[in-house]
C-alpha cells in the first residue's frame, strides 16, 4: 500500500515535467498511477471477500504512537476500487478535455494525482490520526483544484467556502477523534472498535463531534452549500471529487463507525433526519435548475444525504443497501458528469434551455446518458435499481424513514427525467447542434462507467457476495443483492417511485411556478455568506478597537499592564525587607545623584546632540555602578558600549535637524509623566523585593567551581558566556548579525558588497613627494576638516589598539576582557581611523566587506561547537590542549577560545557595518544631495 | 555572603527608578530619537535591576579573593549579553530613525496608516472583505455561479 501512495507522489511530482512535454495528453501516463491502484485493490479481491483484512504497518512518529497503520476491509476496498478506477477514467478523459495550451495544466495535473493518492491514504489508514492527516490532504487538494481558475472570483470563493466548510468540519473531527484515541488508549480503528466505548456525555459529544466532520465533507444539510458553488471547478474535477471520491470521503467514514457506534444516543436521529432532509431538499432543488452542472450537483447533494442516512442507519440490511448505493452512485453520477463536460464542450452551452438536437448530434453518448440517468432513478435492470430496493427492503420497518425515502426518490426519478429531457430533447425555435463526432477518449470514460452499471445490475449476486463481509460486521444479514427478488414490498415501492417520478416529471409545465416560487434552503450560499460576514465585520470592530495605530498607545497600554500587574502583585505579597542598607560606598550615591541629574535633564531636552551626550553619562555612570558592585566586566563592556554609541549617534546626528520637532501632544505630556513615574516606582519595588523573594539557592553557586573545572577559566563571567551558558551567546551572536545586516540594508539603497569606496588615485601617493603620510585616506578630506594632529595619533596609536584588543581576546579567559570587550576595542579603533581619516580611510584600515567578517564569525563560533560534538563531547563543550612548545614553554589552550573568537569577529563586523552604512553610506548621500541639512553641520565648511 | 553584599542598596534602588522612569517618558514620545534614548536609559535601568538580583562583592574572578565574597556572576553574563545586544539595537533603530528622515523629512512615527483604516470602516460599519460569492441571475441565492459554459468563455475571449 505504501507503495501505491509512493507511486502517486511521484506522479504528481512528474507531472508538470510530463505536462510541459506532451502538454495535455500527459494525462494518458499520469492516469497509470490510480489504474495501478484499482489492479491492486482488484487483485486483493480474493483476500477481502472472505472478511480478511489486508494490513501493512510502518512506524512513523513514535512519540505520538503514531504508525502508518493500513488496513484494507470490504470498506476501504470498495472505495479503492473507485477512487482509483474513476481516477484513470477521468484523468484519461481530461487529456482531451482540457486544449492544448490551458493554463494551470500542470496543476492541474499534479493535484489531480496528489489527490488520489490522499484519497487512498484516507481509506487505507487504520490509525484515526492517520485518516485524519489523509482527510485534510483532499481538503487542501479539492481547495486547489475548486480554484483551478485562478483569475475568476467565483472560483476563489467557491475554493475558500469548501475549505472553510470542511476544514472547520474536519476540526471538530479531530477532537472526536482524539476524545475517542484517548480514551481507548489507542488510535488504530481495529483495537478501539474491539474495546468497550466510554459511556454517557463523553461517547456523546465525541459521536457528534465526529459526525459534524463527516457531514461537512459529504455536503449534508446543514453544511451542504458548498457543494453546488464547488462547480466552478473543471467537470472532471466534479466528476471526480464532488461524485466519486471526496464526498464520499463523509459516507466512508460513517460506514465506518456505524457498526461500532451507530447505537450511540445521537448517531441515528441525526444521520437519518440530516440525511433525509438533505435528499428531499436537494432534490427539490435539483428539479428547479436549468444549468445541466448544477442540476448534478444538486442531485448529488440529494444522493448524498441518501446515503449517509443508509450507511448511517448501522442494521446490517442497512449496510448492505449502502455500499450497493455507494457503488451505484459512483458509476452513475460520476459518468453523468462527464457526459455533461462533452455537451459542454460540444453545444458551448450546458443551459437546457440552450441545447437542442443533441439526440442527433452523438447517439453513442445518448445511450450512455441513458443508460446512467436511468440507473440514478433505479430503473431495472441498473445497478441503481437493485441498490434502490435493497434500500427500499432494509427499511421496511420503519414506515417515517421509508415515507422520506421514497418521497426523495420520486424526486430523482422527476431530475433524472428532467436531466435527459434537458440534455436531449429537441425544441422549437432553439438552433439544434449541427452532428458531429466525439473523441473516443472523451466517450470512452463515461461510457466504462455506464457500462459497469448495465453489467453489475444482472451480476448482483456477485456484488452480494463481495460487498456481505462488511454486512456481517453488523450482525446476520436477511436481505440479499438481486435483479428479482420476487414480489416484495420493496418492488411495489420502486415502481410507485418510478410512477410518481414520471408523473412529476410530466406535470412540470404547471408546476413550473410552484417550482418558482417554493425554494430549498439547501442553497444555503446566503447562510455562509451571513456567517462569514459577521466574522468579517467582528473582526473589523475588534481590530479597530484594539489596534488604534498609535505606537506611544500601545506602549502605553503594555507600560500600565506592567504597572497594574506587577504592581499590584507587589503590593499584596508585600515582601519587603526589614532593612535596606543606604549606600554600600560612599561613591555609589555621588554617581546617583549624577545618573539622576542627567536622566531627568535629557527627558527634557530640546536639542538632539544634549539629549544624547546626557544620556550618555547615564551611561557611563551606569559603568561606574557596575565596578563599584564587582563587575569590572560589565563595567568595560558599558563604558566601550557607551562610547561606541555615542559615535554612531553623531554620525546619525549630523543628518537629522538640531531640535526635535515642536510637539503637538502637549495633552498627553502628562499622562506620559505619570506612566514614566509609575514604571520607576514599580522598577524600584521589584529590585527591593525580588532579592527578598527568593526560595531557592542561588544556580549561580556552583558558577566558581564550574568554571575552573569545566572551562577551565578563572573568569567566571566570560567562561559562564563561552561555555556554562554558551547557547545564549549563540543566540545573540545571531542577533547582533540580523542588527547588522538590517542597518546596512536599510541605508544602502544598493548592494553593500558592491565595489568598497577606493580612494581615487590610490596608487600613487596623495600627499606629494616628501611629505610624510600619515594616513592614507586623509588626502581625500578637504582641508578644512583635515585635522594632522589627530592623524599622527590616530596613525601612532591604532596598532597598538588592535593589540591591546588581541590582549582582552586572549585574556578574557582568566582576566577581565574576552570577546565582546576585545571586538568593541578593534570596533573603536576603526572607529578612530574613520573619524580622522573619512570614509577611504575606512577601507584602508579595514579592505574587507563586513558581511564577510560577520559571517567568519558566526561559522567560527558555530564551528567550535560543531568540532566539539564531532570529537564525542556535547555540543560547545571546552576541552583544554596542553602543550610544550619550543622557545616559549608550557602553553595551554582552552577551546572555548575559538567561540570567544567568533564572538570578537561578530562584534568587529558590527560595528565595521555601522560605520560602512550610518558613516560611509551617509557620507556618499550628503555628496550626493549636496548639503547636509541638520543641526550638526560638520561638513558644511569642506564646500568651500 | 557579607553584609555589604546582602541586597541592594537604596540609592541603586534609586537609580533604577530613575533610568526606567525617564527612559518610559521618552519611549512614550514619538521622535524615534527620543524614543531610542528611552530604550538606551530604560536597557541600562532593566541591566542595574537584573544587576541588583544578585549579591555584589569581589569581582568574579577565581583566584582574586574567597569565593564566598565574590559578586554573583549570572546576572553579570546577562547584563553583559544585554548591553552587547542594546548597541546593536541602538545602531538599528538610528539606522530607521535615518530611513524615516530620508524619506519624509523627520523621524516621528506616524499612526499606522492600515489601522486608520480599518477604524473608519469600523465608524462606517462596513465588512472589511467585499469578495463575496454573490447570488446568481434574477436574485436566486441556488444559482450560483458554477464553472463558465464554454460558448461563454468563447464569448469573453472576444470581447
Amino acid at each position: 500500500m505504501l507503495v501505491l501512495l509512493i507511486l502517486h507522489l511521484v506522479a504528481a511530482l512528474a507531472a508538470p515535467l510530463f505536462v510541459s512535454w506532451w502538454g495535455p495528453r500527459a494525462c494518458y501516463p499520469l492516469a497509470l498511477a490510480p489504474a495501478a491502484a484499482f489492479c491492486w485493490a482488484a487483485a486483493r479481491t480474493p483476500a477481502v471477500a472472505d472478511g480478511g483484512a489486508v494490513v501493512e504497518t510502518y512506524p512513523w512518529i513514535r512519540q505520538l504512537g503514531l504508525d502508518i497503520a493500513f488496513r484494507l476491509t470490504t470498506l476501504s476496498w470498495l472505495m479503492t476500487l473507485l477512487i482509483g478506477g474513476v481516477g484513470a477514467l477521468v484523468l484519461v478523459y481530461s487529456a482531451r478535455y482540457f486544449s492544448a495550451g490551458s493554463i494551470g495544466l500542470a496543476q492541474f495535473a499534479a493535484v489531480l494525482v496528489a489527490f488520489a493518492g490522499a484519497m487512498l491514504v484516507l481509506v487505507f489508514a487504520d490509525d484515526l490520526l492517520l485518516l485524519y492527516v489523509g482527510w485534510e490532504l483532499t481538503t487542501i487538494f479539492s481547495y486547489l483544484l475548486i480554484g483551478h481558475s485562478t483569475e475568476r472570483r467565483s472560483s476563489r470563493w467557491a475554493a475558500a467556502q469548501a475549505l472553510t466548510v470542511t476544514t472547520l468540519g474536519g476540526l471538530a473531527m479531530l477532537v472526536g477523534f482524539i476524545m475517542l484515541g484517548e480514551h481507548a488508549g489507542t488510535y488504530r480503528w481495529s483495537e478501539i472498535s474491539a474495546q468497550p466505548l466510554p459511556g454517557g456525555g463523553y461517547l456523546v459529544g465525541a459521536v457528534l463531534l465526529i459526525l459534524a466532520g463527516a457531514l461537512s465533507k459529504s455536503a449534508v444539510l446543514p453544511f451542504s452549500s458548498w457543494l453546488p458553488v464547488a462547480m466552478a471547478a473543471p467537470t472532471p474535477v466534479s466528476a471526480y471529487l464532488h461524485a466519486a471520491a471526496m464526498v464520499k470521503a463523509g459516507v466512508y467514514l460513517v460506514g465506518l463507525l456505524a457498526p461500532v457506534l451507530a447505537t450511540v444516543g445521537p448517531w441515528r436521529p441525526v444521520v437519518q433526519v440530516a440525511g433525509v432532509a438533505t435528499m428531499l431538499l436537494g432534490g427539490w432543488a435539483a428539479l428547479r435548475q436549468t444549468d445541466l452542472k448544477l442540476l448534478l450537483a444538486y442531485g448529488t447533494v440529494s444522493q448524498l444525504g441518501l446515503l449517509v442516512a443508509v450507511t448511517g442507519s448501522g442494521t446490517p440490511d442497512a449496510a448492505l443497501a449502502g455500499t450497493a448505493m455507494l457503488l451505484a452512485h459512483a458509476l452513475f453520477k460520476a459518468a453523468l458528469f462527464l457526459v455533461v463536460g462533452i455537451i459542454d464542450h460540444g453545444a458551448g452551452t450546458r443551459d437546457l434551455r440552450e441545447l437542442s438536437g443533441l439526440r442527433h448530434w452523438s447517439r453513442p453518448l445518448f445511450v450512455v446518458a441513458v443508460l446512467a440517468a436511468a440507473s440514478m432513478a433505479g430503473v431495472p435492470p441498473l445497478v441503481g435499481f437493485v441498490a434502490k430496493e435493497a434500500v427500499f427492503g432494509a427499511f421496511t420497518d420503519q414506515p417515517v424513514l421509508l415515507t422520506g425515502l421514497v418521497a426523495g426518490t420520486v424526486l430523482t426519478v422527476a431530475y433524472s427525467a428532467r436531466f435527459l429531457w434537458g440534455a436531449f430533447a429537441d425544441r422549437p425555435g432553439v438552433e439544434p447542434v449541427p452532428p458531429g463526432s466525439i473523441a473516443a477518449s472523451l466517450l470512452v470514460p463515461p461510457a466504462v462507467l455506464a457500462g459497469f452499471g448495465l453489467l453489475a445490475g444482472p451480476a448482483a449476486s456477485v456484488l452480494d457476495d463481495l460487498l456481505r463481509p462488511y454486512a456481517d460486521l453488523l450482525g446476520g444479514v436477511d436481505a440479499h443483492l438481486a435483479l428479482w427478488a420476487g414480489p416484495t414490498p420493496a418492488l411495489g415501492l420502486s415502481v410507485l417511485a418510478l410512477v410518481g417520478g414520471g408523473l412529476l416529471f410530466a406535470v412540470r409545465g404547471p408546476l413550473a411556478p410552484v417550482l418558482a416560487r417554493l425554494r430549498s434552503p439547501v442553497g444555503g450560499n446566503p447562510g455562509y455568506e451571513w456567517v462569514v460576514g459577521r466574522f468579517d465585520r467582528l473582526a473589523i470592530e475588534v481590530t479597530s478597537a484594539t489596534q488604534r495605530g498609535s505606537l506611544p498607545q500601545y506602549l502605553g497600554i503594555i507600560l500600565v499592564t506592567l504597572v497594574l500587574v506587577p504592581g499590584a502583585a507587589m503590593l499584596s505579597a508585600s515582601p519587603w525587607r526589614a532593612r535596606i542598607p543606604l549606600w554600600d560606598s560612599p561613591l555609589q550615591p555621588v554617581v546617583v545623584v549624577v545618573i539622576t541629574v542627567a536622566a531627568v535633564l535629557a527627558v527634557g531636552a530640546r536639542r538632539r546632540l544634549t539629549a544624547m551626550l546626557l544620556v550618555g553619562m547615564t551611561g557611563y555612570g551606569t559603568a561606574m555602578l557596575f565596578v563599584l558592585h564587582g563587575a569590572p566586566d560589565l563595567a568595560l563592556t558599558q563604558f566601550l558600549v557607551e562610547t561606541s554609541t555615542i559615535a554612531v549617534f553623531v554620525l546619525v546626528l549630523r543628518r537629522l535637524p538640531e531640535r526635535f520637532s515642536a510637539r503637538p501632544l502637549r495633552r498627553t505630556r502628562w499622562v506620559r509623566r505619570v506612566i514614566g513615574v509609575a514604571a520607576g516606582v514599580v522598577a524600584a519595588g521589584l529590585a527591593l523585593t525580588a532579592v527578598g523573594a527568593r526560595r531557592a539557592p542561588d544556580i549561580s553557586a556552583a558558577f566558581p567551581d564550574l568554571a575552573v573545572a569545566h572551562g577551565y577559566g578563572r573568569n567566571v563571567v566570560n567562561v559562564t558566556l563561552v561555555d556554562i551558558r554558551a547557547w545564549d551567546t549563540m543566540g545573540e551572536l545571531a542577533v547582533l548579525v540580523v542588527a547588522a545586516t538590517g542597518v546596512a540594508s536599510l541605508i544602502f539603497e544598493r548592494s553593500r558588497t558592491g565595489p568598497r569606496p577606493r580612494r581615487p588615485g590610490s596608487d600613487q601617493r596623495a600627499g606629494g613627494p616628501g611629505r610624510p603620510v600619515w594616513l592614507r585616506g586623509g588626502a581625500t578630506l578637504y582641508e578644512e576638516r583635515r585635522s594632522i594632529v589627530l592623524e599622527v595619533v590616530i596613525r601612532l596609536i591604532f596598532h597598538t589598539v588592535v593589540l591591546f584588543s588581541l590582549f582582552l581576546l586572549f585574556s578574557g579567559h582568566n582576566a577581565p576582557g574576552g570577546g565582546f570587550a576585545g571586538g568593541l576595542v578593534a570596533g573603536l579603533a576603526l572607529v578612530v581611523r574613520y573619524l580622522a581619516g573619512g570614509r577611504y580611510e575606512l577601507t584602508e584600515a579595514a579592505p574587507i566587506g563586513a558581511g564577510a567578517i560577520l559571517g567568519a564569525g558566526l561559522a567560527v563560533a558555530v564551528g567550535s561547537g560543531v568540532v566539539a560534538l564531532l570529537v564525542g563531547g556535547s555540543v560547545l563543550e571546552s576541552a583544554k590542549v596542553d602543550r610544550t612548545l619550543p622557545l616559549i614553554g608550557d602553553a595551554h589552550l582552552v577551546t572555548s577560545l575559538f567561540f570567544d573568537i567568533g564572538v570578537y569577529l561578530v562584534v568587529i563586523g558590527l560595528v565595521l557595518d555601522i560605520l560602512r552604512s550610518l558613516g560611509a553610506e551617509v557620507d556618499r548621500h550628503i555628496e550626493a544631495t549636496g548639503t547636509a541639512t541638520g543641526g550638526l553641520t560638520v561638513d558644511k565648511g569642506e564646500r568651500a | 555572603m557579607t553584609a555589604s553584599g546582602a541586597g541592594p542598596t537604596l540609592v541603586l534602588v534609586l537609580a533604577v527608578a530613575v533610568l526606567v522612569g525617564c527612559g518610559v517618558i521618552l519611549l512614550l514620545e514619538r521622535s524615534l530619537t527620543r524614543i531610542l534614548l528611552g530604550v538606551i536609559m530604560l536597557g541600562n535601568g532593566v541591566n542595574l535591576l537584573i544587576l541588583l538580583g544578585g549579591r555584589s562583592g569581589g569581582a568574579p574572578i577565581v583566584g582574586t579573593g574567597p569565593v564566598e565574597r565574590m559578586s554573583d556572576p549570572l546576572p553579570q553574563a546577562m547584563v553583559l549579553t544585554s548591553i552587547v545586544i542594546t548597541f546593536g539595537f541602538t545602531a538599528f533603530l538610528l539606522a530607521v530613525a535615518y530611513r524615516s528622515w530620508y524619506l519624509s523629512g523627520d523621524d516621528e512615527v506616524p499612526d499606522d496608516l492600515e489601522d486608520r483604516q480599518i477604524i473608519r470602516r469600523a465608524g462606517r460599519n462596513e465588512a472589511g472583505a467585499v469578495d463575496f460569492g454573490g447570488e446568481g441571475p434574477n436574485g436566486d441565492p441556488e444559482q450560483v455561479d458554477p464553472e463558465p459554459a464554454r460558448r461563454r468563455l468563447r464569448r469573453g475571449d472576444d470581447a
